[in-house]
């Protein structure tokens, strides 16, 4: 019982630095932008968090630092995407290469040090250590909902997803496509690298390079998963945060299985995921999802 | 492909000029911010590594790896698939000739490094048909799951190289025992130049022929170019998606295999600085095409010597690369679309 709690709190904190860039993901697909760069800004605003932190002794300058990277350096994309009608695959795979290396430059002289984290509360009625988080878990948590909202019952979600549509027909109908697109990627820029800078405050406390492991792209297949809808995304980041979790603890407790295998469980996982649930989503995505749109001249 | 006349090769060979251009400027003014000397960078990287016969013959030694990725990404581009994983088939490739390499009993010269490459080729090729056969039963997307699979194969290769193949005798850094002579491959002139650079070109024509002149080569991009119309031709479209990966897989897994046998002649988890990411960048600058490979993966080797120069002459960390190749990127995708990508 005692471990089961502990892998369900554990799950949740896991479930958080994957639940953001998920859900910005969300948000940009909908306004038919794939992202692949994910990865990219959730090492740089891991790398960016924790340096600055390190730096000011402050770990939510940290978390606003790399807010304000993901979003300029997803501007880039953008630019190139909305702009210069850039391959959407190509451009994200320079994001991802960008983030690669810039963080590992940036996080270069911190290798190794410990900056101050954030700092924790335990969720309403919890006494023991468990369930104890920083409030980017709950704000993690509390965006999904938001943004649910956000595209479902507003008229500024009703745009998101037209442009998603038929970028030609919600042009027509007086939204500017472009606009909403440059909005949709400083979402998703903010939230995929807060999500990394949690990663590096919240739960390791160190930085290293290449720390996200692939994260950035477990939350594209999270997207699929979730069918683009920032509801379901939670269900998709718990089963990851779950998985990670397991693995953690199998390790601690001494099986007999290698660790390399052990590590394999989330991407596994992950695939398993997209196969089961992945199938035969072409009729809910997008309809305009990754194509280029040239405008009405 | 059609002729090759000046004016279809002059324009791009002045875009590259230009772009090349454009990124040395930018990537000097980063690391002027860096406060490093960016001419005194560029004169180290020049002189190491072109001017000098040594360094070019590094340059196109780690042109081999980089020719057989692209050509890797290629193949399955031009039947419409993004294989984004030739990082991990680079690495599982590795994995299977090493095991030809180590266990294979003592056999002649020849016979035992050509298994040792057949090997090598059928690890990367086992390791795509997976995202192939589940692309062509039309499960999972290619391009996520050949991401997925890049973080897969390094852990599989660390199974290895940490336990049941770790060499006794080096118990501080995990590795593989040292490749039998009979199982390397030869280097020539005292360089770094290897037999890989050669099988990358063979493979290069190889792929230029099967894709312009032969009718594997057309029912390939009839698959890419319209899936629905190939369909109706009554192409195979299911079972070409899959060839094409398992193809791309075994160039890439030979990449890797031919990187082991020539370069470190042990496997080990740093066998690859990005080869399989590069030779996707490779083949998006080349559109694909032949002479495009040849030229941009020389382009993208020359990168990445300069890239371990700046890290001895500069103290930049190796990663700064990446920064490198993602300002190219940037660029060529800024630059007015001139064309749309042709299969």
């Amino acid at each position: 019982m005692n471990w089961f709690l502990s892998w369900i709190s554990g799950a949740i904190l896991y479930a958080a630095p994957i639940l953001f860039p998920t859900l910005g993901e969300v948000v940009e697909q909908r306004t038919g932008m794939v992202n692949l760069g994910l990865e990219g800004l959730m090492l740089l605003g891991a790398s960016v968090g924790f340096s600055v932190s390190f730096v000011t002794r402050n770990a939510w300058l940290g978390v606003l630092a790399a807010a304000g990277v993901g979003l300029v350096a997803n501007l880039i994309y953008a630019g190139l995407v909305v702009h210069r009608r850039a391959h959407q695959l190509a451009a994200g795979l320079a994001l991802m290469f960008f983030g690669i290396g810039m963080s590992a430059l940036i996080g270069k002289p911190y290798v190794g040090q410990m900056a101050p984290g954030l700092p924790k509360y335990a969720l309403a009625g919890s006494q023991s250590l468990l369930f104890r988080y920083d409030p980017l878990v709950y704000l993690a948590f509390l965006l999904a909902p938001l943004l649910w909202f956000l595209l479902f019952r507003t008229r500024f979600g009703l745009w998101l997803r037209a442009v998603g549509e038929s970028p030609a027909i919600a042009y027509a109908a007086g939204v500017s496509p472009n606009a909403v697109r440059y909005f949709a990627a400083a979402l998703a820029g903010t939230l995929a690298a807060v999500g990394g800078a949690h990663l590096s405050l919240g739960i390791t406390g160190t930085w290293s390079e290449g720390m996200t492991a692939g994260r950035g792209f477990i939350a594209i297949a999270l997207v699929i998963f979730s069918r683009w809808n920032p509801l379901r995304a939670i269900a998709g980041a718990l089963l990851f945060g779950g998985a990670v979790v397991l693995q953690l603890q199998l390790q601690a407790q001494g099986v007999g299985i290698s660790p390399f295998f052990l590590d394999m469980l989330p991407y596994v996982l992950t695939l398993l995921v997209l196969l089961v649930w992945g199938r035969g989503v072409r009729h809910v995505a997008p309809a305009s999802l990754g194509r280029v749109y040239f405008g009405t001249e | 492909m059609r002729s090759l006349g000046w004016t279809r090769l002059g324009w791009p060979a002045l875009r590259l000029l230009l772009t090349v251009a454009i990124v040395l400027g930018v990537f000097g003014l980063f690391l002027w911010a860096l406060g490093k000397d960016p001419i005194q960078a560029y004169r180290d990287t020049f002189r190491l590594n072109l001017l000098n016969p040594r360094g070019l013959a590094g340059v196109l030694a780690r042109m081999a790896p980089l020719l057989l990725t692209a050509l890797g990404v290629a193949l399955p581009f031009r039947s419409g698939l993004i294989n984004v994983g030739a990082e991990g088939q680079f690495l599982m490739g590795a994995l299977a000739g090493t095991w030809a390499a180590l266990n294979l009993p003592a056999l002649p010269w020849g016979l035992h490094l050509a298994l040792v490459l057949l090997a090598g080729m059928g690890g990367g090729a086992l390791w795509a048909a997976i995202p192939g056969a589940l692309r062509a039963l039309g499960w999972v997307n290619e391009t996520i799951a050949t991401l997925l699979l890049n973080y897969l194969a390094p852990l599989v290769v660390g199974y290895f190289v940490f336990g049941p193949w770790r060499a006794p005798e080096l118990a501080f850094y995990p590795q593989t025992p040292e490749f039998p002579a009979s199982a390397r491959l030869p280097l020539w002139f005292g360089t770094r130049l290897h037999l890989g650079f050669f099988l990358g070109l063979f493979f290069l024509l190889a792929y230029a022929y099967l894709v312009s002149r032969s009718r594997w080569g057309l029912e390939l991009r009839a698959v890419g170019g319209n899936p629905e119309a190939a369909r109706r031709l009554g192409l195979p479209v299911e079972r070409w998606i899959l060839a094409a990966m398992v193809l791309g897989g075994a160039l890439a897994g030979l990449a890797g295999i031919t990187e082991v046998a020539a370069v470190h002649a042990r496997l080990k988890l740093d066998i690859s600085p990005g080869y399989g990411f590069m030779g996707f960048l490779v083949n998006w600058l080349a559109f694909a095409h032949p002479v495009g490979i040849l030229v941009m993966s020389f382009l993208l080797a020359f990168i990445a010597s300069s890239g371990f120069t700046l890290q001895i002459t500069q103290r930049l960390p190796y990663a700064a690369v990446n920064v490198l190749m993602a300002l190219i990127l940037f660029t060529v995708l800024a630059k007015p679309l001139a064309r749309e990508v042709r299969r």
